[in-house]
């Protein structure tokens, strides 16, 4: 009997093994024809050094095994496509199945970047349209693609700066960097050999132009400012911060990551940004789960064109594009190619499909957040009341009295079906909830959304342990994610030394 | 989790004992119990040149990264090689066998300026206020 239900358990979905596991000696997923020429000797043809052997600890398996062990792991996955995923500052938004489409197309998903220019006529002119785009968008004058993500971005943007402070003589040796700021901020300043200056917030949750203007000494290269910020605010100083820095030869660095709050209606480049980087795979619909790929363009003013990285996409006579790599100023290349290509093409079809009506996916990210917010300000403490724009971040300060944090309500969300919110961040809020819908939602998913959070809110009063010791609706129940961090298993071994590597 | 009357202590939440020309560093249980369960500990080489308010190494908690802050300048004759395999000793006794770095001091009238116990234990209770406010 016991036996039975063991074959039972071990037949559903629910428990499904490593494929290291369900490999036995022999078995196989292929069946190769007889051979139709001589037989040949490997170690006589290649010589003895370069035959293989086996290869230890290689699953085998037979087709159907493969297919519904990687199937079965698919079914185990959260995404997008499955429901609301209010990842703060991550704008996981839907990513239109038209991009799919065009990304797939036979003239751009075949091509080669090895291929001649004269034969890549239309893929440069997708890029070409898609830097059009990005500079009206921006309301910048030069642009370049290659970057693979936001960080990537913003180091490329900082080494921009760096050439023309080096160009002027003078590399200069601090980045100010408000609190509010993305973590990768500082890091990025770090990697380009800056020494980082913190800035503090004010209560508002903005820049204090007062303490600002004795920061910003001669040796500040740059500031770098996230906008809207963590908290999801918009600086509203923005061109007196610029003023400032320009006033003493220092220029400003905007985190674009943001930038699904305000495409369509405000261009950074009116504003007094130098510089910025966009996240296409954010604010621009491709797909970011897993790490990527992503795409973190920099766009900048006339001042850092000079330096831009090789190669640049240019115009040649008669409308022929080319990629120009015979630049002196240049920080040099910082991807292979042209970037990630076929994210480039996502982000262009996204743009085209919508067209001015990028505007109103703006305005409805905007008010999907302030939606949540309305919905939940009674039953989360909102430490910061500026207007909120794509995001808003809550802290658990009214559930900490009995006992519940941030995390406790994000494990009791998986529970009501969502993906968690982030949590714990932005650190200058202590136990933040930051919460961003984007404009992919409608208003039936952001009812049943609040209405999980208020009732969590309420379980936090009346049976606080229900959601202290949350999920439990999961195929495994809470994890021990610090032992995981303290005591890491990287790698898988065989049952036999399998205590050993649990140790 | 009481103060070592013993100790100084900085804005930044670092403690500071000093006996004959070596000085211990901590962080105090209030960062440990701000920071959450300690996962790894980066610190600096022996004989690296500490400089005051600057950072010398970083804390990393199932929240976040946190640098930590030099008390005083000098340089380091020990780092606490404890910490690589139980980093929870931070949070366990963030006074004691969670210390991090020994130093020799660069000019010990530095430690005379920071808190001592008391001006710390009121310095951390406006930061609560702060908090829950």
């Amino acid at each position: 009997m016991s036996e039975r239900i063991k074959k039972a358990t071990r037949q559903t979905n629910q428990n499904e093994g490593l494929i290291f596991e369900k490999s036995s000696p022999g078995k196989r997923a292929f069946e190769l024809p007889p051979l139709d020429v001589p037989a040949a000797d490997p170690a006589k043809a290649l010589g003895e050094a370069h035959r293989r052997g086996g290869v230890e600890g290689f699953p085998e398996v037979s087709e159907i095994e493969v297919i519904r062990h990687f199937t079965r792991l698919s079914t185990w996955n959260y995404a997008i496509d499955l429901g609301m995923y209010p990842l703060g500052s991550c704008t996981m938004k839907y990513n239109p199945r038209v991009n799919e489409f065009v990304a797939r197309l036979n003239g751009i998903a075949t091509e080669h970047p090895y291929q001649p220019q004269e034969l890549s006529q239309g893929c440069l002119k997708v890029l070409q349209l898609l830097e059009k785009c990005l500079l009206e968008i921006t309301g910048m004058d030069a642009i370049t693609l290659q970057p693979a993500a936001g960080a990537q971005g913003e180091l490329t943007g900082l080494l921009l700066i760096r050439a023309h402070h080096t160009k002027n003589g003078n590399p200069r040796k601090k980045v100010l960097i408000p609190d509010s700021a993305h973590g990768t901020n500082p890091a990025t300043a770090v990697i380009a050999g800056y020494e980082v200056e913190n800035i503090k917030s004010n209560a508002e949750g903005q820049v204090d132009l007062a303490h600002l203007r004795e920061q910003v000494t001669p040796d500040v290269a740059a500031l770098m400012l996230t906008n809207p910020s963590t908290l999801g605010i918009f600086e509203q100083q923005i061109p007196q911060i610029a003023e400032v820095l320009h006033a003493k030869g220092a220029l400003l660095y905007m985190d674009g990551a943001n930038m699904n709050a305000l495409a369509g209606i405000t261009k950074p480049g009116d504003l007094g940004v130098d510089v910025m980087h966009l996240n296409l795979h954010k604010t621009f619909s491709t797909p970011h789960g897993g790490g990527g790929p992503g795409a973190g363009p920099v766009a900048m003013k006339k001042i850092l064109e000079p330096y831009l990285p090789v190669p640049v996409l240019a115009e040649k006579e008669g409308g022929r594009l080319a990629l120009d790599f015979q630049r002196k100023d240049s920080i040099g290349r910082v991807r292979a190619f042209v970037g990630n290509f076929g994210v480039l093409v996502r982000a262009l079809a996204y743009i085209l499909a919508y067209g001015p009506g990028l505007r109103q996916a703006t305005e409805d990210a905007v008010m999907n957040a302030n939606y949540i917010r309305k919905g939940l300000e009674d039953a989360f403490d909102l430490p910061y009341t500026k207007p909120s724009m794509h995001e808003v971040v809550f802290s658990d300060a009214i559930q900490k009295k009995n006992g519940v944090s941030t995390m406790d309500i994000a494990k009791r969300l998986i529970d009501y079906g969502f993906h968690p919110y982030t949590t714990a961040f932005p650190l200058i809020v202590p136990g933040a909830l930051m919460i961003e819908p984007t404009e992919s939602e409608s208003i039936e998913e952001l009812d049943l959304f609040i209405d999980a959070m208020k009732s969590i809110a309420l379980e936090a009063t009346e049976t606080p342990d229900l959601v202290k010791t949350a999920p439990h609706t999961t195929r495994v129940r809470r994890l021990d994610e610090v032992g995981a961090a303290r005591k890491p298993i990287l790698r898988w071994k065989p049952s036999g030394k399998r205590s050993e590597a649990a140790d | 989790m009481s103060y070592p009357t013993q100790f100084r202590y900085s804005k930044d939440h670092e403690w500071i004992e000093v006996k004959g020309d070596v000085a211990t560093v901590g962080i105090t249980d209030y960062a440990q119990s701000e920071l959450g369960d300690v996962v790894f500990v980066e610190m600096p080489a022996v004989g690296t040149q500490v400089v005051t308010g600057k950072s010398f190494g970083s804390v990393e908690s199932v929240k976040a990264v946190s640098d930590i802050y030099a008390p005083a300048s000098g340089e380091v004759v020990e780092a606490n090689g404890g910490l690589k395999d139980k980093p929870e000793a931070i949070n366990t006794d963030p006074h004691g066998t969670g210390w991090l770095i020994k130093m020799k001091l660069a000019n010990p009238a530095e430690v005379a300026a920071l808190m001592d116990a008391a001006a710390y234990e009121t310095y951390i209770a406006e930061k609560k206020k702060e908090a829950s406010a």
